[in-house]
């Protein structure tokens, strides 16, 4: 019984915590106190679900107990007169609300484009998701963004604040403004998921941490708003990224690169939904940056049927891409595709054309630069390009196959 | 802003340091490290540390005096490595930077930033309107 009430209230937290979040906070504007008043809540559920039992409908249960909370704190602190009225009409329109075969609904749309807002810092909008959707704590994702917690803290309460008082409204965006304030939210979905995994041979690892968390905001968004190509393409890319995940280590935990991994432990299932994720977007008729991005990772995937890399698609997919989205990473992903297709040297002279200020502390640069010259012969340009792939890498895995890559050219 | 990152290592990775193949594997992940900081001209100054056992430590008694003791200063498992003084816009920046520190499991970083000319004025006009 106690389990079981325990184990109810985790799902509550896993299953519906940024559905309850987004339901109080799109009334109230203040996410703050939403979550405030939501941790309350499942405080209250767990000594009281043991006890009186896990009531019939856990949700409502949990928005009411929120609802209480948010209105006592409201009057402790004798907020603006108004904030009262709202918040009564939250608390109805909740009890409403479930009185509905619908139930809750879902406004974490909503809340995923107020996170994404442009008025909000390019920089705290994926934090703000995986804290306001998931429940992540400020903490683990300061850790994976490699920032000081008490400053992760500190913007995630600022950029709350910013909400509460520009009146940013928590809403779905108007079809004429749709496609950037998406590609914003989709962006910012993109960078918990680590950019860039397979762009090229020596790309780095990068916080693939959350990569979990990043596919369920893709999944939400998706089946959210299926019409729209760029939010599919880009779930697509991130499950066929995901689908090679088993075969990027060995047996050893030592890193694979994509050239070399065994197709077999590729998920054939997770490559399948992306597939069919791609077809579905394509047919919308709308080409963009994410559709471009899985359609290279597609033809990855093919070599799991067709044993060989069609590198020449994947060069044209990437000047697609770059053409769209010249990103420092995708320009490099189409030297490294150039260079498999048409010779390193061709990869190289593209290489050399990139501005040096974006690249010079850019791993993948300096990977696909030292794997190229190496293929070249030019093997002290190679050792220097290895020094720097090494010297910039964060992950282990990564520096030790670079500089076991490294002493093989220097042998050859 | 200049930040100081500070190695700490651990007593197995100071030790693996000492036999040949242990100084290869800390040289090949090190040395480009070095580099990297290098060409990326932040270095203000920096110095790898021969280890904690060749420490001596000078603490100021209470009643006046020294008193001085062979070892490092803090009783710590993980010790200082090595250190490097870093000019960069920002903390992320700084953090950015220990995370590519190729140390192994069990060490780390410590990344403080330095006091500036500005941090002492202010200093200086509240110790003087105190």
């Amino acid at each position: 019984m106690n389990a079981n009430a325990h184990e109810a209230v985790e799902r509550a937290a896993r299953e519906s915590y940024g559905k309850l979040l987004a339901f109080l906070s799109a009334r109230s504007r203040d996410i703050a106190a939403a979550e405030d008043a939501l941790a309350d809540a499942f405080g209250a559920a767990l000594s009281d679900w043991p006890r009186a039992g896990i009531p019939a409908n856990p949700d409502a249960w949990l928005l009411t107990a929120a609802r209480r909370r948010l209105i006592d704190a409201a009057r402790r602190r004798q907020v603006r007169q108004a904030a009262a009225p709202t918040l009564l009409t939250v608390a109805e329109e909740a009890e409403a609300r479930f009185a509905e075969p619908a139930g809750l609904g879902d406004e974490r749309l909503k809340l995923l484009f107020i996170c994404a807002h442009p008025e909000i810092d390019a920089a705290v909008r994926t934090p703000l998701m995986l804290q306001t959707v998931l429940r992540l704590d400020a903490g683990r994702i300061a850790s994976v963004f490699c920032v000081s917690p008490a400053a992760m803290a500190r913007r995630l309460s600022r950029a709350k604040g910013r909400i509460r008082e520009a009146g940013i409204p928590f809403e779905v965006p108007e079809q004429r403004e749709l496609g950037t304030r998406l590609e914003a939210v989709l962006e910012a979905i993109y960078a918990a998921y680590g950019s860039g995994w397979d762009h090229v041979a020596g790309g780095d690892l990068g916080h693939g941490g959350l990569a979990a968390e990043a596919i369920y905001l893709g999944r939400l968004v998706a089946a959210l708003l299926p019409d729209e190509p760029e939010a599919r393409g880009l779930l697509a890319l991130m499950l066929h990224c995901e689908a090679r995940r088993p075969a990027r280590r060995s047996a050893k935990a030592a890193y694979v690169p994509l050239a070399e991994q065994d197709v077999t432990l590729w998920s054939a299932p997770l490559a399948r939904e992306g597939e069919d994720e791609l077809a579905a977007a394509a047919k919308l008729g709308r080409i963009g940056r994410f559709q471009l991005e899985a359609a290279i990772q597609s033809v990855h995937h093919r070599r799991a049927e067709t044993g060989a890399t069609d590198w020449e698609a994947a060069a044209l997919l990437y000047e697609g891409l770059v053409r769209i989205a010249p990103t420092v990473g995708a320009l490099v992903g189409r030297a490294a595709a150039v260079a498999e297709a048409r010779g390193a040297q061709t990869g190289v002279d593209l290489l050399d054309e990139l501005p040096p200020e974006p690249v010079t502390s850019y791993q993948p640069y300096w990977a696909v630069r030292a794997h190229l010259l190496a293929r070249l012969d030019r093997h002290q340009e190679a050792a220097h390009a290895f020094d720097r792939a090494i010297g910039l890498s964060e992950d282990p895995a990564m520096r030790a196959f670079l500089i076991g890559r490294a002493e093989a050219a220097d042998a050859a | 802003m200049q930040y100081m990152l500070q190695f700490y290592s651990t007593p197995e990775e100071f030790a693996a340091r000492e036999d040949p193949e242990g100084h290869k594997a800390f040289r090949a992940s090190f040395v480009p490290y070095m580099k990297a900081l290098q060409d990326a001209g932040i270095i203000v100054v920096g110095a790898g540390l021969q280890k904690p056992g060749t420490a001596t430590s000078l603490r100021i008694n209470r009643g006046g005096g020294h008193h001085v003791q062979d070892g490092p200063f803090a009783d710590t498992k993980e010790q200082l490595a090595g250190f490097f003084i870093i000019d960069v816009p920002d903390m992320d920046t700084a953090l950015k930077w220990a995370a590519r520190y190729p140390g192994g499991p069990g060490g780390g970083v410590e990344v403080r930033p330095a006091l500036t000319q500005a941090d002492l004025e202010v200093l200086h006009k509240q110790l003087a309107d105190a």
